[in-house]
């Protein structure tokens, strides 16, 4: 999304959906309903496909069966989703403040400068630092700052709080809230209890 | 545009920022020419009359070694998954990714050139052609070596692979860059063999981007 | 997926049916011993001609003979290629399920009819130049579709995931496809020893009818060969995809 758009109301409509690796079949026959403005948590034990059905939903992966529609998306309008996945992508050798504007130069911009998204999540003072240097929990809030700097409606965030400690679990709690005050969509899988409104839960795992 | 921008400094940040790699690689290509004269004996005359092929070929091998980190540490760090993601085409990275691993692996090379010409017993105008005759066909090499990293990108262990695939590929380039410093053929053959040289290079620079993200796309899905 | 491992939901109309490989299985398999025989058959009358009915070269003597394999396996190691890069193009345009079988069962066979290529003409060579090996156009460049096809077997095999692999193939097939043109212009241009080319002229064939019949009838005998092979390593191809969806299966406790 470029600066100065109204963000889009997308609405989540999966069908019949079965994810996996190759060809075997992780999670299936899924039939999600994700409006505008809510979040759907994913819960369930490891290895049983939230990692690779974020993946599919966001197109990264095909998905074995069944259809996903976003609905209100406009295909002009450039990507839509964002994607947070058990790595980070941040390097050495990078400063802080050169990554996340990396990212936003490919991301494209939004209305929030870096430096107040820097601020935002926390990482103000460290922003000419080699990125290397920071903690897990401050990679995390980082790419906290990544979804900030350019709005997108839909997040797809994979264990987002998992390096994240009492204080950086707030925030991400508060900048979910906000995103989806805004009509924006979440599908997170969490071990935690992130306390939002508007969300249902989805457990994977109990299924045949 | 300024996601191109942003790809091809965060490229030429990494590579120069540690300053170790690219001087590894000119290491790399200085080396492999100073061997030559062990295997082969130092008769001078032997040397300069072998000296563009050698010369070519250590070209081809350096920037075969720097191939492996053209996609790999970024598909290990996720930030191929943000490409796939992002608001510019994959082949607009790739791009981006041709045009840094030229300047950070083929330029660095020519100009450490000058001290291969020298010990290979190379003359004067036969070095200035060599210049020209490699920065018309190093791109060429850039190019077809991302489309090779980015085809061996998903396989785990697919480093070697990667050389073996496109030095057919890079045949030509050989060929004409060649031949256009030490024609047996005469000063016409030269100029059409720097021609071949950089429509070559033209083609491969064009349509190496959009074949190479097609094969990443279709590697990870 | 089905049992077969391949993803065959339907996409255009009467191609669902060939596309099906239980189908195209049951509808092959009674080409097969006939393909079988025509090309026994023609090979005997091949052989039987380029030995005992056809003259001797005046400058070459009996070992011209050897062209009657030479020249059609040559032949064959770019009509595989064309071959494989159409199934490519099957692959990644027109999404025929079959398609990536098809080119992942031409690939070996390329590379043998490539080798037996340079083998006989290396034979060929020996008496008529003195040497085994020369390094003229048609030799060299046979010589790097021979790693071409290589570096594509070895492409199938790092690939765990073979339907993840059938695109990437793809993509670097058509690549090596488009290259193959300008390979043999600069290995040509390379390099001028090769005897020119005797068979296929624009002014029609040099050579006179009594060499020309048992080529024929050997290029004949040689496609049929290739189109008998390629059939069975599709349908092992599409057999030991089955084996492999089985025992995935079997090891996660299902059954069928």
């Amino acid at each position: 999304m470029t600066q100065g758009q109204v963000q889009q109301r997308i609405n989540l409509r999966t069908q019949g959906l079965a994810c996996g690796r190759g060809d075997t079949p992780l999670a299936t026959d899924l039939s999600l309903s994700v409006p505008a403005g809510s979040a759907l948590l994913l819960r369930g034990p490891n290895g049983v496909g939230k990692s690779t059905l974020l993946l599919t939903l966001a197109g990264l992966l095909h998905p074995l069966s069944g259809s996903i529609v976003f609905e209100g998306a406009d295909p002009e309008a450039g990507p839509f989703i964002h994607h947070c996945g058990h790595r980070n992508a941040v390097r050495s050798r990078l400063t802080v403040l050169q990554t996340l504007k990396f990212w936003a130069d490919i991301n494209g911009p939004g209305d929030l400068s870096l430096a107040t998204a820097l601020d935002r999540v926390g990482l103000g003072r460290t922003a000419d630092l080699d990125a290397a240097y920071l903690s897990a929990g401050q990679e995390r809030r980082l790419v906290l700052a990544r979804l900030l700097v350019s709005p997108r409606p839909v997040w797809l965030l994979d264990e987002p709080g998992a390096a994240l400690d009492a204080a950086g679990r707030d925030l991400l709690a508060t900048l979910l809230a906000d995103h989806i005050e805004r009509g924006g969509l979440a599908v997170i899988a969490t071990h935690d209890d992130i306390a939002l409104p508007q969300t249902a839960t989805l457990t994977l795992g109990d299924r045949a | 545009m300024s996601g191109f921008l942003g790809v091809l400094r965060r490229e030429l940040r990494l590579s120069f920022a540690g300053g170790g790699e690219v001087l590894t690689l000119v290491l790399f290509f200085i080396i492999v020419g100073a061997i030559v004269p062990f295997a082969i004996g130092p008769d001078r005359a032997l040397l300069a009359s072998i000296a563009p092929g050698i010369i070519w070929i250590a070209a081809f091998l350096a920037m075969l070694l720097g191939l492996d980190r053209l996609f790999r540490p970024d598909r290990e760090d996720g930030t191929l998954v943000l490409y796939r993601l992002a608001d510019m085409s994959m082949a607009s990275v790739v791009a981006a990714k041709v045009i840094a691993h030229w300047l950070t692996t083929a330029l660095p090379l020519i100009i450490a050139s000058p001290f291969l010409a020298m010990i290979l017993a190379m003359d004067g105008p036969t070095f200035a052609r060599t210049v020209v005759s490699l920065l018309l066909g190093t791109p060429a090499l850039a190019a077809f070596g991302a489309f090779g990293a980015a085809i061996t990108v998903a396989i785990r262990r697919g480093g070697l692979l990667a050389p073996i695939l496109i030095a057919p590929l890079c045949v030509p380039v050989l060929i004409f860059g060649v031949g256009a410093i030490a024609p047996l053929g005469g000063p016409d053959q030269a100029s059409s063999a720097m021609l071949f040289l950089a429509a070559l290079s033209l083609m491969a620079l064009a349509l190496s981007p959009f074949a190479a993200a097609l094969a990443i796309d279709w590697g990870e899905e | 997926m089905n049992l077969n491992g391949i993803d065959d939901t339907p996409k255009m109309s009467w191609w669902n049916r060939l596309a099906h490989p239980g189908q195209f299985l049951s509808w092959t398999r009674p080409l097969i011993w006939p393909l079988t025989a025509v090309s026994a058959a023609l090979f005997l009358l091949g052989l039987w001609f380029a030995f005992f009915n056809s003259p001797a070269d005046y400058q070459m003597g009996d070992t011209v003979r050897i062209m009657y394999v030479h020249v059609p396996t040559a032949w064959l190691s770019q009509f595989v290629y064309a071959a494989m890069a159409v199934s490519a193009l099957g692959t990644l345009v027109w999404r025929h399920p079959l398609a990536d079988v098809s080119m992942k069962a031409a690939a070996p066979l390329g590379a043998v009819f490539t080798a037996m290529a340079l083998f006989t003409g290396s034979m060929w060579g020996r008496p008529t130049w003195g040497t085994f090996w020369e390094w003229d156009g048609r030799m060299t460049s046979t010589l790097i579709l021979l790693f071409i096809y290589l570096g594509i077997i070895a492409l199938w095999r790092a690939f765990d995931d073979q339907l993840r692999a059938a695109r990437v193939v793809a993509v670097f097939t058509l690549v090596g496809a488009v290259n193959v043109p300008i390979i043999k212009f600069s290995v040509d241009w390379w390099s001028t020893l090769h005897q020119p080319a005797s068979v296929f002229r624009a002014d029609g064939p040099t050579m006179p009818g009594s060499l020309l019949t048992p080529l024929f009838v050997m290029f004949f005998a040689f496609t049929l060969l290739f189109v008998t092979l390629q059939l069975l390593a599709m349908h092992t191809e599409i057999r030991r995809r089955r084996l492999v969806t089985l025992e995935r299966r079997a090891v996660r406790g299902e059954t069928t």
